[in-house]
């Protein structure tokens, strides 16, 4: 049986990888491009500022890949790699909790853990750390960025699974519609807490020295010798649009896994006429 | 797994318990390894930690990927 769950929910992720790829490549590259081109023009007014002040100039690196190739295949395998592994994930923890998350049909249970998948995986981290596009992100930050989003992912991933537990727990008690509240309550104030707890990007001690106190990392005007903004800020249009369409691009990843593994679970988990004197080849 | 869980399970309308024996576990354990490779690949190597030492290609390969699917970059 198991076999047949991450086969299936390794396919499904592959299929939700596809959607999100196509939506990312028709709403989410235009604003990567932005980004992009606002890195650069950034970058070419601060070596003006540079060179006026008499200070050495730095050189861009040459980039392995074209911009072409990183928006049409790059983007595209990335995507769909990801969604197989989610799709991988998703069979495993779809498997544990068939029979262990009380009276749920297959298919419910097919769109209960895909909504899992989407608030532990990705929306529960992006609500303390927001996916960010190019030009955004000091690389000097980057090991304690990586750390901190994957900490927030793993903290997410036990609080669910904790919650889960909590409200069968209270089921008995207070019925399934109480326990339920009781139980999102629970992981709520817990996920609240650790997001308080956790530093945010712009606090790191590195960002701290070389900028002084800010939230996060997003570029701010660029300013000449005597403060006038020389270059803006980056653009907060560019910034929420692209923060939008990679929630949205989630949610058709997760929901397309949900809804495409929702039959196929029923089908595995439902009862056959024909087959049902035969031992089941599990 | 036998035949009656399923059945037990489908009777009563709610899911059953599926797994059963190491070959089971071992395969679940195998799988999560496969997803957890990928993510790893898609979404970290050649920025905080790098397998291939100091060569950016995966990074850059997966770059608009990176970004798009949330993962701190640069």
């Amino acid at each position: 049986m198991e076999r047949q769950f991450i086969v299936r929910g390794m396919a499904v992720g592959a299929i939700g990888g596809l959607l999100a790829f196509l939506f990312a490549r028709i709403f989410a590259e235009p604003q990567i491009q932005k980004a992009i081109d606002y890195e650069s023009g950034r970058e070419a007014a601060q070596s003006l500022l540079d060179k006026t002040a008499g200070m050495p100039v730095e050189h861009e690196h040459a980039e392995p890949f074209s911009r072409a190739f990183q928006g049409n295949v790059g983007i595209g395998v990335g995507i769909i790699a990801f969604g197989i592994a989610m799709g991988a994930l998703y069979a495993v923890a779809y498997a544990l909790a068939c029979g262990r998350t009380g009276k749920v049909r297959p298919r419910t249970l097919a769109l209960l853990v895909a909504g899992g998948g989407f608030l532990a995986l990705y929306l529960i981290p992006f609500a303390k750390y927001p996916a960010n596009p190019p030009a955004i992100g000091h690389e000097d930050t980057i090991r304690e960025r990586s750390g901190l989003y994957l900490l927030m992912v793993g903290i997410s991933i036990v609080v669910l699974v904790a919650g889960t537990w909590l409200g069968q727990r209270l089921q008995a008690r207070f019925g399934t519609w109480n326990a339920t509240l009781l139980a999102v309550l629970a992981c709520a104030v817990v996920l609240g807490a650790v997001m308080l707890v956790l530093p945010s990007f712009g606090e790191l001690s590195a960002n701290v020295e070389a900028y002084g106190h800010h939230a996060t990392e997003t570029p701010l005007p660029l300013r000449d010798a005597q403060g006038r903004i020389v270059y803006p800020g980056f653009p907060a249009d560019t910034l929420f649009a692209f923060r939008f369409f990679s929630v949205a691009a989630q949610a058709v990843l997760w929901g397309t896994i949900g809804l495409c593994f929702a039959p196929l679970a029923e089908r595995l988990l439902s009862p056959r006429p024909d087959t049902s004197a035969a031992p089941a080849t599990a | 797994m036998s035949t009656s869980t399923t059945l037990d399970g489908a009777r009563t309308g709610s899911t059953p318990v599926v797994l059963g024996g190491t070959r089971a576990a071992l395969w679940l354990f195998g799988t999560v390894l496969l997803g957890v490779a990928l993510y790893y690949f898609i979404g970290i190597d050649q920025g905080a930690t790098s397998v291939f030492g100091n060569d950016t290609h995966v990074h850059e390969f997966v770059h608009d990927a990176r970004h798009f699917l949330g993962f701190p970059c640069h």
